[in-house]
């Protein structure tokens, strides 16, 4: 995908969101850490230019919560910051890629200690497959059927200097 | 970072990084569910072989605050009055299943000592007259709150610098993080081995007090032997003693740490340690978010950054 391919993605899913939830009253988007972040951004830029309003916006780090902290190498623990209360809101968790599924799995176990939401929904960019928990996306940029042995990239302008999906094979690099 | 001994070596960046773990910490704790899964099935014992409240409790509140089991050990109920000896107690312990011990021995260096006899991390809870470098975690976390940042920032440490592990390992990490450190004794009260310290020194607090930004008041140690090097507790409250006409010298935004347990009316004086200016609390309240971030760098998984 190419930055204007991520753009259009990044549309359609805040109109999906609103047409879904009625409108943008009671949602409150959390980024996944890192790369959700500046996607929750900008579907928050997208809903601003539909509805003409913003909604409440917030950040998610997992690190506390993943279930292989023992066996990944270690990472700064990245801010966690949450809009007044997530009591009885739709939260629209955002995140860049959706893999096994272990992420969300973490996020939704760091939420439920946050609030009680009315309901968690879950927008990516890429679901590129392999789940290993019974967990499904609500909005998808861009279904990437790939194998194990792939790696998908996404790189966010905001810290990569530019938008792009890639798909490389892990074996040959 | 193998275990958290001393402040005395670590890095500008080291202690940073620490730091701003602790302040995400401080923000779980302030959370309706103040607690994380990150060490589920991980257990801390906590070895005290020396009194204490609010060191041993905060890290056994941080533990739990990950969501760790506790063991603790305390000296008086223990096999070691039946003489056991302090490496079988700890490898006693060890093979009980802790994957993380925390120490607070009277004897300098023990810690050390225990490190080399268990393959899991050991923290220095206090070691003698040593070092406390939790301790000196939390002042520094409390002071960069107030501040925003320690460069530049003056700080006297006042009292009894010489039998004081807390004063050894502030001096570390607050010099090392920009601060300029000042300690205010007596002589009788000064180090012997300070000459190599990032510090200067002074004997008289009323010339030094007005360009203070903060003050780190002492505890007058009668256990080691503190009450014995000056004449009276009347005379030390006349030169060191933060009273109210010395808070009222202070600039108007400078603060007072104390590490606890305070001696009101010693080293500090009633109104003053119940003054809003007074961070005595908020030192507390940071002790348990900086043993969290100790905890999770020692234990929150494999390698290093």
């Amino acid at each position: 995908m190419d930055s204007s391919d991520v753009r259009r993605a990044l549309r359609r899913i805040a109109h999906e969101i609103l047409e879904r939830n009625h409108g943008p009253d009671t949602i409150v988007l959390l980024g996944i850490h890192t790369r959700g972040v500046p996607l929750a951004q900008r579907i928050d830029g997208e809903l601003v230019d539909i509805e003409g309003q913003r909604v409440p916006i917030g950040k998610l780090d997992i690190g506390l919560y993943r279930d292989d902290l023992d066996s990944r190498p270690k990472t700064r623990i990245g801010v966690t910051s949450v809009p007044e209360s997530i009591n009885g809101r739709t939260v629209v968790l955002v995140d860049d890629v959706l893999y096994t599924g272990r992420t969300i799995r973490a996020a939704l176990d760091a939420v439920a200690d946050l609030g009680r939401p009315e309901r968690v929904q879950l927008a990516v960019l890429v679901d590129r497959g392999h789940r290993e928990l019974p967990i499904r996306p609500d909005y998808v940029g861009k279904n990437l059927p790939t194998s194990h042995d792939e790696r998908v990239t996404v790189r966010i302008e905001e810290l990569d200097g530019e938008d792009s999906v890639w798909i490389e094979d892990r074996s040959e690099s | 970072m193998k275990h958290f001994l001393t402040t005395q070596g670590l890095d500008r960046q080291e202690l940073e990084g620490l730091l701003a773990e602790a302040e995400e910490f401080v923000d779980v704790l302030g959370r309706p569910i103040p607690k994380v899964p990150a060490l589920r099935g991980k257990t801390v014992a906590t070895m005290f072989f020396e009194a204490s409240t609010r060191t041993r409790l905060s890290f056994e509140k941080a533990a739990k605050a990950l969501s760790a089991d506790t063991m603790s050990f305390s000296p008086g109920t223990s096999a070691l009055s039946k003489g056991e000896s302090l490496k079988d107690t700890v490898q006693t312990i060890r093979a009980m299943g802790a994957d993380l011990v925390v120490v607070r021995h009277k004897a300098t260096g023990a810690p050390w000592r225990i490190a080399s006899w268990v393959d899991v991390p050991v923290v220095n809870g206090g070691d003698g007259a040593h070092q406390h470098p939790t301790q000196a975690l939390l002042d520094s976390l409390t002071l960069l709150q107030r501040f925003g940042t320690l460069d530049g920032v003056r700080i006297g440490i006042v009292g009894d610098v010489r039998h004081s592990r807390v004063a050894r390992s502030d001096v570390f990490a607050f010099s090392t993080l920009g601060a300029e450190v000042t300690l205010v004794a007596p002589p009788t009260l000064l180090p012997v081995d300070s000459d190599g310290w990032p510090v200067q020194a002074a004997h008289d607090l009323d010339d030094v007090l007005p360009g203070l930004d903060a003050v780190y008041l002492l505890r007058v140690q009668a256990e080691r032997g503190g009450a014995s090097v000056f004449p009276s507790l009347p005379e030390y409250v006349r030169r060191f003693g933060m009273t109210r006409e010395r808070f009222a010298a202070l600039k108007p935004d400078a603060v007072v740490l104390h590490p606890g347990p305070m001696n009101r009316g010693v080293e500090i004086a009633d109104s003053v340690a119940d003054d809003p200016r007074s961070l005595v609390l908020d030192q507390v309240a940071n002790g348990v978010a900086v043993r969290m971030a100790v905890l999770f760098r020692l234990l929150g998984g494999e390698g290093d950054e």
